[in-house]
């Protein structure tokens, strides 16, 4: 029990830039989520099982009467397609850990994928139980951040129209952390000028799927060019 | 609650589930020991950040242009959160002054 303590007080630092980051986009869906009608339990159950900030941002849009379960996976796995990506730059790292890599796949999120992927294990931990508490904290922030929200909705009447910019932002921040990598800037301006020119072309509630699939082919034909560096993982 | 508890319940289930196999996908496709073929290897690499640029677009898909307010809004929030991230790389100060921005200007100004 003790190396479980020594790896979480040891991880707890490298998580502080997740903990601030969840507690805004967490409160952001609580909120979104409490003005549906739901109390602050259902969006700590939503948390605790789904765990995923625009998957979850998405969701909200689900509850009302009348939506198809077929609309609910789609939607869903396109918002998330992405995260199949992650595990691959993670393959070799999480084969390495045991039964608990199942949690870690679960709780692979677009800020623990970042933090699993750049944080050194630092000396005289255990790597597996060091990167398990960094899995586990963060999904404690962001089950704390939408309890908050959900529960700041229903005691302060106060407007909460356009809160889910946080999505938006929390996005932007991200697409400006991978810019920094000057390998990624032209995979990210494939997908901004592909997904702009889709959108023109078949509208807001249709262009993902025909974006997504000439951002794949276009990645392919241009690999030679992309191609150059070795590591998978940042 | 614009739905029963039951029916609520199951939205989220289905949601998890579908969660879960995005993420699970490539663990179950390249086990422990096998080994990852060169373009999958390069996929990994490469349409992160394209995603990341499509999904930026997705979060502004619903930007009015053409009527008022003309996307103004959402042009100068996203630029305040672009530049303040630049300047401090700080997520929550970034996130957090573009949001309540962003909210100032379409609850007050527009």
């Amino acid at each position: 029990m003790s190396e479980y303590k020594q790896a979480f007080k040891k991880a707890f630092p490298y998580t502080i830039p997740v903990l601030t980051g969840y507690l805004f986009i967490g409160i952001a869906f609580g909120v979104m989520y409490a003005e549906k009608g739901y109390s602050f339990l259902w969006a700590i159950l939503m948390s605790v099982m789904v765990y995923a900030g625009s998957g979850q941002y998405l969701a909200v849009n689900f509850f009302v009467p009348g939506i198809s379960f077929i609309q609910v996976i789609f939607l869903t796995f396109m918002v998330n397609v992405r995260h199949v990506f992650y595990g691959i730059s993670l393959l070799e790292r999480f084969n390495k850990i045991g039964k608990k890599r199942w949690y870690m796949i679960f709780a692979l999120t677009d800020e623990s994928y970042s933090l699993l992927c750049t944080t050194k294990v630092p000396k005289g931990v255990n790597e597996a139980k060091f990167l398990f508490a960094i899995s586990v904290l963060d999904h404690l922030y962001w089950i704390l951040g939408s309890a908050i929200g959900a529960i700041a909705k229903t005691l302060l009447p106060i407007s909460s129209e356009g809160i889910e910019f946080a999505m938006t932002a929390l996005f932007v921040v991200i697409f400006i952390e991978q810019w920094m990598e000057s390998k990624n800037r032209i995979p990210e301006l494939i997908g901004v000028v592909v997904a702009v020119s889709s959108l023109l072309v078949f509208g807001a509630n249709n262009f993902v799927l025909p974006a997504m699939l000439v951002i794949v082919s276009l990645l392919f034909v241009g690999r030679k060019q992309l191609d150059k560096e070795g590591a998978v993982c940042r | 609650m614009p739905l029963s508890a039951g029916m609520s319940f199951l939205i989220i289930v289905v949601v998890a589930i579908t969660t879960f196999a995005t993420r699970v996908i490539p663990f179950l496709v390249f086990p422990k020991g096998k080994e990852i073929p060169k373009t999958v290897q390069y996929l990994g690499k490469v349409l992160t950040p394209a995603v990341i640029g499509m999904l930026v677009v997705y979060c502004l898909k619903g930007t009015t242009i053409l009527s008022k307010p003309y996307g103004i809004p959402e042009a100068v929030s996203v630029l305040v959160v672009a530049v303040l991230h630049i300047w401090k790389r700080n997520n929550l100060l970034s996130i957090g002054v573009g949001t309540v921005l962003y909210m100032f200007l379409v609850q007050v100004v527009f």
